[in-house]
């Protein structure tokens, strides 16, 4: 029998619960911890440049792979930097063990060096969080946070280990099949029964149904049922952001995003639903629009996991708590089991008014000869990767321009900061999907304001041979804001133009890495077909684009779902 | 409204702060709230005040039941059968000469409340009673007397009958 340290043991256990990647960033306080890491032959390290870009890594990875993602930070500023990728990933119900230092146990309270209450300062923004008090607690609390990211609705987890709990001089039998028990939490899976033979009823009554999928169901695995359910009923199918790719974007009954930037549609579909079958989603305030106006003529039946998302904001007709893929078995099964048969000649009526609205074909924009426009770029790359590549992006204009016309054929392909609205969230979680995904092809698309709020991580990229493909739309202005400010501030342009960029090529050569600029649309195609085409290495294609493009159509605000400004070209 | 909620959780370091935090980031009020261990001490029980209409203290209830140390949140108002409540008092107050003595004395026996500690010039009066006698009471006692201080439990409350907040 070995006895082992702390450190050993956190080791140990990481390689039991089948961590193969750890993205982390040394210090003071885990250098135990990355001590006993040198002797891990089934652990690699990642060295991010910055512990926030580290912790999205993890982020990016757990999104890309469905698996838990995994950081390892110091005490103290390791631990805070980390906060807004923990309120990302809280946000948007992504799987995340974020291991913190601690100063050791008898300094905690004393203002030690390097100390932070890590665990108060994260308390809003975990799903739940452990401060280790023995060497023996690292197994036990590894094993149960790893356990609560991943169930129920997932999120982050914060297990904070004081240094005196890894350090050499305390040494345990490591436990070997140590069982996760937690009387106070069981996420219930299974749907309510009665509630499903509802469901099913309205469904086989719905004249004006939508079928609305969110995250909730990229999480779940539901794509195959969502499918199958569109596919039998007829049905309509909108996704939310964080949805996209669970119903192929390139299907017929696919109406595009809804919300604020979703497309005529979908919205107006909404709007004139009857029956709104919602899976997996949390009716946020860039979907509903008014929630006095959503959807007044629907019936709303709501499957989520998590109770607390149900009527928190739209008021559900019809609450089902389960898990979206169960939920969806359940409910295919009671239409089987009663003979509920699709009359899909029923919703003729409905498609040819879904087909009319969009005629008025509301993505569509004006292209110009000699000014790159940025949906050209998403519309350039999704078709020199065959729609099949995994994108990142970061937040603004760009990541609406990639909702938009990037059509998702598969889910846990776009990696988006949804909830939070994180700039500087897509650099770190390409690099972290194409750590868990290496034969993937995996492209940022980012803008000239967000990509340079975690930059560093070009460094990372060359030091582990991550060869990510980064399409840069820049406009030379945080394009989003000024969007704002040009439809709703009078035109008052406020501390949105960025005049003093670096030249991103040079950067990117500087780094070690390829980069070449675009300036016009006819050499677009090419450029992000060269820079594909380089398959060892990371590529930062500068694209010189229009700086006053507008994302349209977009909801006006305090209205109803189909009230929105239409592109007047 | 008035509302009182009664919360089982996994007695832990930080599982209170949970529940305090929940409510201040949720934008509701905590007017005062007990925790103790029950007769398993792994397990505390909080009684926690609040005001907000049915729809609100669903939500919040529906938030604790989130919280992973959270074992059974159960609103009190929800039981037909009705609940038990209690809060406790200490005022100390000033007590100079024979009237004034026999006043408060007086008052006390017509509460049922108790003194507890006596000084030449101070009594410790305890009072036992639902949140709104004791304000009566806090109330009587301050027109006669000069109270130095005072201080309340908050609310603990139980289902009356078989209806039982279990684990």
């Amino acid at each position: 029998m070995t006895l082992m340290s702390g450190a050993q043991m956190l080791v140990r256990t990481l390689e039991d619960l089948g961590v193969d990647h750890l993205f982390g960033y040394p210090g003071g306080a885990v250098l135990d911890i990355y001590d006993a890491l040198l002797d891990s032959k089934k652990i690699h390290h990642v060295l991010g440049r910055h512990e926030q870009g580290v912790a999205h890594e993890a982020d990016g990875y757990a999104r890309a792979t469905g698996r838990v993602g995994v950081c390892l930070v110091t005490s103290g500023p390791g631990a805070t930097n980390t906060v807004t990728a923990i309120a990302t990933a809280y946000m948007d119900s992504i799987p995340l063990v974020v291991i913190t230092g601690q100063v050791g146990t008898p300094l905690i309270g004393s203002d030690a060096f390097q100390e932070v209450d890590t665990v108060g300062i994260t308390r809003p923004i975990v799903k739940h969080s452990y401060l280790c008090q023995s060497p023996l607690d690292i197994p036990k609390y590894l094993r149960q946070a790893f356990y609560l990211a991943a169930s129920g609705r997932p999120g982050p987890v914060v297990v904070d280990v004081p240094k005196d709990c890894v350090g050499p001089s305390r040494r345990f039998e490591y436990p070997e099949d140590q069982q996760v028990v937690m009387r106070s939490y069981n996420p219930n899976l299974l749907g309510h029964r009665g509630q499903i033979k509802r469901a099913a009823k309205l469904l086989s009554e719905a004249k004006h149904p939508v079928l609305m999928v969110g995250g909730g169901a990229v999480i779940s695995k539901a794509a195959d049922k969502v499918r199958k359910l569109a596919h039998d009923f007829n049905l309509p199918v909108t996704s939310t952001l964080m949805g996209l790719g669970v119903f192929p974007g390139t299907d017929r009954q696919f109406l595009g995003m809804l919300g604020m930037h979703g497309t005529y549609e979908a919205n107006e579909a909404m709007d004139k639903a009857d029956l709104v079958l919602a899976l997996g989603v949390r009716f946020d305030d860039r979907v509903t629009n008014s929630v006095q106006k959503f959807c007044p003529a629907a019936k709303i039946v709501h499957v989520d996991i998590d109770p607390a998302s149900i009527s928190k904001t739209v008021n559900a007709d019809l609450p089902i708590v389960g898990d979206v893929d169960t939920v969806l078995g359940q409910l295919l099964e009671t239409i089987e089991e009663q003979g509920i048969v699709c009359d899909k000649d029923a919703l003729e009526g409905w498609w040819k008014q879904i087909e009319q609205w969009r005629h008025l074909d509301c993505l569509r924009y004006k292209s110009d000869p000699q000014l790159i426009q940025p949906q050209d770029v998403i519309r350039s790359l999704y078709k020199a990767t065959s729609g099949r590549a995994i994108i990142a992006t970061d937040v603004g204009q760009h990541q609406m321009f990639v909702a938009q016309h990037y059509q998702f054929d598969e889910p846990r392909h776009l990696l988006t900061s949804g909830g939070l609205g994180t700039m500087g969230y897509g650099f770190p979680a390409a690099i972290g999907a194409k750590v868990g995904c290496p034969d993937e092809t995996v492209c940022l698309v980012t803008g000239d304001g967000s990509f340079q709020m975690n930059i560093q991580e070009l460094s990372c990229c060359l030091e582990f041979n991550i060869p990510v493909k980064i399409f840069l739309l820049d406009n030379h202005t945080l394009g989003m804001v000024r969007q704002w400010q040009r439809m709703f501030y009078r035109g008052r342009i406020s501390s949105t133009s960025l005049n003093s960029n670096p030249d991103f090529v040079a950067l990117a050569k500087a780094y070690g890495h390829e980069g070449f600029r675009v300036e016009k649309p006819g050499e677009l195609d090419g450029a992000i077909r060269k820079a594909l085409a380089m398959k060892d290495k990371l590529v930062i294609v500068d694209v010189v684009c229009n700086t006053d493009a507008m994302v349209l159509p977009m909801q006006q605000m305090r209205g109803s779902m189909g009230d929105m400004f239409l592109n007047e070209d | 409204m008035r509302q009182i909620i009664s919360i089982l959780l996994e007695n832990e370091t930080g599982a209170l702060s949970r529940v305090v935090g929940l409510f201040s980031q949720r934008g509701y009020n905590i007017e005062n709230i007990t925790a103790a261990p029950t007769e398993d001490n792994t397990i505390s029980r909080i009684t926690i005040l609040t005001q907000g209409d049915n729809v609100s203290v669903e939500r919040i209830t529906k938030q604790l039941h989130k919280l992973v140390n959270v074992i059974k949140v159960s609103s009190l108002e929800d039981d037909s059968q009705g609940i038990v409540e209690r809060e406790i008092l200490f005022i100390k107050v000033q007590c100079i000469g024979h009237t004034l003595r026999e006043e408060i004395k007086n008052l006390c026996d017509i509460f049922k409340a108790e003194i507890v500690d006596v000084t030449p010039e101070l009594y410790i009066l305890q009072y036992v009673n639902t949140s709104a006698e004791i304000d009566r009471f806090l109330k009587a006692i301050a027109e006669q007397a000069d109270v130095i201080e005072t201080v309340r439990s908050g609310v603990c409350g139980i289902f009356r009958g078989d209806h039982a907040l279990h684990s």
